[in-house]
């Protein structure tokens, strides 16, 4: 099980693409690398391309719960983007949609950020 | 009730079995004629006690954790069984968002509760944890 990230800086927004499954073993690698990006950049906004998620469960959202109370003390949004109906109705059941806001596109996202 | 097929994995207790273990009981849900969905499911649920028994009943300490998948006429049963620290409260820790890591969301059990249709939990402090959840094939054939 491997998990590729790519943090990129868009109009100052964290883009974060993420392929792979979202569980305990990759939850820390993820972690870090949206830690480190948003350390470096010293953006806010974040932005989750999960688009190559295939699979989430408690402990891929609990790294995602983590990052949105890090981000949203400093006024930060979490949105998200392309995401599949199985990993939709994960984050729908925890609630964590309340506080993710969806897009249809990365370009829809950025232009409303 | 007779066993139409089971199958025995033990696994050590790593994160990286964690995926390997809901790989292998997806790839078992399939030999009945679930939907996708619900094979998402039965792999959330399985992943879930896995990694509660990584986490919390071994610590990332070493430790076996056995996997006993069984189809059923009527259910495919899965059973998961850790030796390690046990749950002092059951009721307390099946209630949502009780959780011990404030990175975590407590949904475990949760998760398993609402994707299979039953979860019994058994556990004994310092001696282990039995997960058995059971899900209905009723009406479902075998390929």
């Amino acid at each position: 099980m491997i998990l590729n990230i790519t943090t990129s800086l868009k109009r100052g927004v964290l883009l974060v693409r993420v392929e792979g499954e979202l569980d305990m073993h990759v939850a820390a690698e993820f972690r870090d690398a949206v830690d480190n990006a948003l350390e470096t950049t010293g953006v806010r906004h974040v932005l989750l391309n999960l688009q190559g998620v295939n699979f989430i469960d408690s402990s891929g959202l609990g790294v995602l719960l983590g990052r949105y109370k890090r981000i949203s003390v400093l006024g930060g949004i979490m949105s998200a983007t392309q995401i599949q109906p199985q990993v939709l109705q994960i984050l729908e059941l925890s609630g964590l949609l309340k506080i993710i806001k969806l897009y249809h596109s990365e370009k829809e996202a950025l232009e409303c950020l | 009730m007779a066993i139409k097929n089971q199958i025995k994995m033990s696994i050590q207790s790593l994160s990286e079995n964690v995926g390997i273990a809901r790989v292998s009981t997806a790839a078992f849900a399939a030999l009945v004629d679930f939907t996708l969905n619900e094979i998402e499911e039965i792999k959330v649920a399985v992943s879930e006690a896995v990694s509660n028994a990584v986490i919390h009943g071994y610590e990332y300490q070493d430790g076996e954790i056995e996997i006993k998948m069984t189809l059923y006429e009527d259910k495919i049963e899965y059973i998961i069984i850790d030796h390690g620290r046990g749950i002092a409260d059951i009721a307390l820790a099946r209630q949502p968002s009780y959780s011990s890591d404030p990175e975590r969301m407590g949904l475990g059990f949760a998760f398993m509760e609402s994707f299979m249709d039953e979860l019994h939990i058994e556990s004994e402090v310092n001696k282990g944890t039995q997960v058995r959840m059971v899900k209905k094939t009723l009406l479902k054939t075998e390929h």
